[in-house]
């Protein structure tokens, strides 16, 4: 039986208690890890620990723990997981904030809203999908050249760009309670489309050129799963990684929604 | 005809730019990346992205100018050709995205703001705060959803790529210069989830697939830049070229799971770096009195000052830390300070990168100077590619380029390459072409700041329409290549894989055996060995220590026998390719005995053209003793000489004759 990290020297160590599944249709547990945090450790770093030793806390030899990352600087969203019950980058999150004291316990679950693929990886295609339902990008003509785009003052530059550092991590649909797992892509179109997209709605919709969609992407914020299921738990905006402000954009798009169903009303007749 | 199909491997910007480039022109475009293409590692690029532009431009700045200060960054290693075209097309590129929705900083009047950037006295660096390079990624990104939408683009996300497929080339059917017996037909990938082995049919592949940081361990690359896509088309017969040319980064934020990378751009809005001259001064930084604190790079480069190229700042850094033991606190580490600065206006431009340090150190960089040390950035080496030059030809190289001088040549496209020929940015395997940090094209030695994004965009925008065109005029089609060869090349992958899994999960591996710790050992070999300062005693050590890991990684036990989304297989199998490439860079580095741009040998330190103002290229022979083939072709330099790239050093020794001056580089 091999002896579990910790024990190996006198530093201090924190345990990891992680929520474990070896695929989709396999039942999830618990597997706990002590590991000594080098200085500046963040909860990546102890993940690579364990992945060269994967030995639990009681000694049981164990399997690298699945998980999705990329840049490690908290702008790719690959990272995202539930720590402590609350949902953000494994990345940012360092241990001397999150653990300070020896023989801390950190606990890490997979987001809930995806479909696991193994341990701590979820399938997010589902949100990628959302970008397709609301058609999020600016409708140029072509690649070849015709010149610069739009002139823009910096108050409405300035908002843009905070809407567009939105990295479709997720976090606003794991922490939202109209936000559910709907594992047949069936589904998806009917189903709450959440944050993220109402906010690129209203991204695409500020941009001159991005807003000749502007009534494609209302309507498809009209109909179920659209901006009127948001039940304004407003927890979105308290877990954005990028204090996005996901609140005034549901607002702004409802309004727009609204503003958009009555004139589609009058037109129609 | 069967239809035509083209494969991009990688989702980054070169990656994106040319699946939007060939989607648009009608032909269909499969798209393989092992993350969701929004997450490629092209978000972390921060700074911005060069171009010529409307204000430089009245200051007696061009394309032209953009064009010369590439060269000169690069130490003239660079093809000139290439890079007169990447210049030239550069505004174009920048106007495009701004259609596409960019949310570039403005200036007060709604105009595109610009910023400075190293081995430029202009401001031609636009930018969108401080995460240029996830703006950029993000814009292209919903363009290609756009395309995946209409039906043009197929994603394959979470696949990773193993290998090119190659066929027999019939010569009547070559295109550009012909290299190789080969040509490329398709891939074989492997879905990193169910772990399906299977082959793709292609009429042309474009390989974008980054930079290779992880050979060095701890770089400021993401987890996925492990250059093991680049090493298994080398093995498959692709020449690699500049192998030895990596950058390190000289403001870095050293962490226990990577450097996180400290853009230039917090120089360009006014950063200064420095130490105390006092070594071991304890006192808080703010307390340190102005004159007691020595701003090196200042002092020595008084016109480029914080700004001179990435290499020399790096060096300098390396010099005040490692031999002259000035070091903050005694450690590797000097500071990178924006005190000085208006808190809002640094908020506005830098937000993104100061976030990243207060989040990552604890520190409020508006308030104490960041602590930064350099780290392994990017490649300018990478798959070697051909092109067809444009018109341009002045018969006699052009001197030095100065602010003011009219340029020779005017800016519309094909005066460096020849617009939409078939081979350029071709690999030596006909059908597989290299866009993107995969390919050495355009940065020589050196790569400037904020001409990565550009080259990338470039690739995909310009040589896309190589691509197009190549696939269009073909007589031959993928869909007539025989089956067996998809068939053996995957059963070739699972023989690997199959053989990687032998024994694996079955209980505690020693070190060994570990891929892990292999990695480990690797990325602390290549940094000690092959980083800022490099030695052919060292290299040569490194050399044996590389042939003891690559012994240990055919003998690798994984802890993982799943057959199901095993990570672990797939570092392992990686790791493989990783030390393969690292051989190539360390005997590129050994055999180029001398120093140019980033490439610094201590036991040669002058540049030296008559020798070595070559390319680089290795080629793999397996029947050879040793495997690596090196080669050397001449460069393209017909429209500029080649001059010392001194920066303006003052230097505090008396003058020493030019052409030992010449080489250094500092």
């Amino acid at each position: 039986m091999a002896a579990s990290n910790a024990q190996q020297s006198g530093k201090r160590h924190i345990r990891l208690k992680i929520l474990r599944q070896e695929a989709q249709d396999k039942l999830p547990r618990y597997e706990t890890f002590d590991v000594q945090p080098e200085p500046g450790a963040n909860v990546i770093s102890c993940l690579q620990q364990i992945a060269a030793r994967p030995v639990t806390a009681s000694g049981e030899q164990s399997t690298p723990v699945a998980y999705d990352a990329g840049c490690l600087e908290e702008v790719c969203g690959a990272c995202t997981m539930v720590i402590n019950g609350r949902v953000r980058q494994s990345c940012s999150c360092l241990i001397d904030q999150i653990a300070p004291n020896d023989g801390d316990t950190i606990t890490l679950e997979p987001m809930t809203k995806f479909p696991v693929i193994r341990d701590l990886w979820v399938d997010r295609s589902r949100l990628f999908h959302a970008l397709k339902r609301t058609s999020s990008w600016v409708p140029i003509d072509s690649i070849y050249d015709r010149g610069p785009g739009p002139k823009e003052l910096p108050d409405k530059q300035e908002p843009r760009y905070v809407l567009s550092t939105c990295m479709s991590c997720g976090c606003c649909l794991e922490a939202c309670p109209q936000y559910n797992p709907r594992p047949d892509e069936k589904d998806w179109d009917e189903a709450f489309i959440g944050a993220h997209a109402i906010s690129q709605v209203r991204l695409f919709n500020l941009h001159d050129t991005g807003k000749q969609l502007k009534s494609e992407r209302l309507e498809a914020l009209m109909g179920p799963g659209g901006v009127s299921d948001c039940g304004n738990a407003q927890n979105c905006v308290k877990v954005c990684p990028k204090e996005i402000p996901l609140t005034e954009s549901i607002a702004a798009i409802g309004r727009a929604v609204t503003v958009h169903s009555i004139a589609r009303w009058f037109t129609a007749r | 005809m069967s239809e035509r199909r083209v494969i991009v491997v990688g989702g980054g910007l070169a990656g994106l730019a040319a699946t939007i480039r060939i989607a648009e022109a009608g032909i269909p475009v499969d798209l393989f990346s092992m993350c969701p293409v929004k997450r490629s590692h092209s978000v972390c690029a921060q700074g911005g992205i060069n171009a010529a532009n409307d204000i430089a431009r009245q200051q007696g700045y061009s394309e032209y100018q953009h064009f010369d200060e590439t060269l000169l960054g690069g130490d003239f290693l660079a093809d000139q050709a290439p890079v007169l075209e990447m210049a030239n097309f550069a505004p174009r590129v920048i106007d495009l995205l701004d259609r596409m929705g960019v949310p570039f900083n403005r200036t007060t009047e709604g105009f595109r703001d610009l910023r400075l950037f190293g081995g430029s006295l202009f401001k031609r660096t636009h930018f969108a705060g401080a995460t240029t390079g996830q703006q950029l990624l993000y814009a292209l990104d919903e363009q290609t959803r756009r395309w995946e939408v209409e039906g043009k683009v197929r994603k394959y996300e979470f696949w990773e790529f193993l290998r090119p497929v190659l066929d027999e080339l019939d010569p009547d059917d070559a295109i550009g210069h012909v290299h190789s017996d080969k040509r490329c037909v398709g891939i074989v990938a492997q879905d990193m989830r169910t772990m399906q082995i299977r082959s793709f049919r292609a009429d042309a592949v474009i390989m974008a697939t980054g930079g290779c940081g992880l050979i060095f361990g701890k770089s400021t690359n993401s987890v996925i830049c492990t250059g093991g896509a680049a090493s298994r088309c080398y093995q498959a017969g692709a020449w690699y070229a500049n192998g030895e040319m990596i950058q390190v980064h000289p403001t870095a934020i050293p962490g226990a799971d990577k450097c996180r990378l400290m853009s230039e751009s917090a120089r360009g809005e006014g950063g200064r770096i420095w130490v105390p001259r006092k070594a071991d001064d304890d006192r808080k930084p703010t307390d340190i009195p102005e004159e007691e604190r020595l701003y090196f790079l200042e002092e020595k480069y008084p016109k480029y000052g914080n700004l001179v190229p990435r290499d020399i700042a790096s060096r300098e850094i390396f010099d005040i830390c490692i031999n002259q033991d000035l070091g903050v606190a005694g450690q590797n580490q000097v500071f990178l300070d924006l005190t000085h600065k208006d808190p809002e206006e640094l908020d506005r431009k830098l937000g993104g990168i100061l976030e990243i340090y207060e989040k990552f150190v604890g520190d409020d960089p508006r308030k104490v100077p960041m602590r930064i040390f350099p780290a392994v950035h990017y490649s300018m080496g990478g798959l070697w590619t051909q092109y067809t030059q444009g018109d341009y030809d002045p018969h006699q190289p052009h001197g030095a380029h100065n602010p003011g001088d009219t340029p020779p040549i005017a800016t519309e496209p094909g005066h460096g390459l020849k617009l939409g020929a078939s081979n350029n940015m071709m690999t030596n395997i006909p059908g597989l072409y290299a866009f993107g940090e995969v390919n050495f094209a355009y940065h020589g030695a050196t790569r400037l700041g904020a001409n990565a994004l550009l080259s990338c965009i470039f690739d995909g925008l310009y040589n896309g329409l190589s691509v197009v065109n190549a696939v269009r005029d073909a007589e031959f089609s993928a869909a007539d290549a025989p089956q067996s060869i998809f068939d053996h090349a995957v059963a070739d992958e699972q023989t690997k894989t199959d053989a990687l899994l032998e024994g694996a999960g079955s209980g505690e591996i020693p070190d060994e055996l570990n891929p892990y710790i292999i990695g480990l050992e690797l990325g602390e070999e290549m940094t000690a060995a092959s980083t800022v300062v490099k030695t052919g005693d060292r290299m040569r050590q490194a050399m044996t220590k590389l042939d003891e890991l690559s012994d240990r990684c055919s003998r690798m036990k994984l802890n993982d026998a799943a057959a199901w989304s095993n990570r672990t297989l797939s570092y392992a199998r990686s790791l493989q390719d990783m030390v393969v490439l690292a051989k190539v860079i360390l005997k590129g580095g050994l055999q180029r005995e001398e120093s140019r741009g980033s490439h610094y040998r201590l036991d040669f330190p002058d540049r030296d053209d008559e020798n070595f103002f070559k390319t680089t290229v290795a080629e793999h022979v397996p029947s050879n003793p040793d495997p690596i083939r090196i080669f050397y072709c001449n460069v393209d330099a017909r429209l500029v000489e080649p001059r010392a790239r001194s920066y303006g050093e003052k230097k505090a020794k008396p003058e020493q004759p030019p052409a030992q001056t010449a080489g250094a580089g500092a």
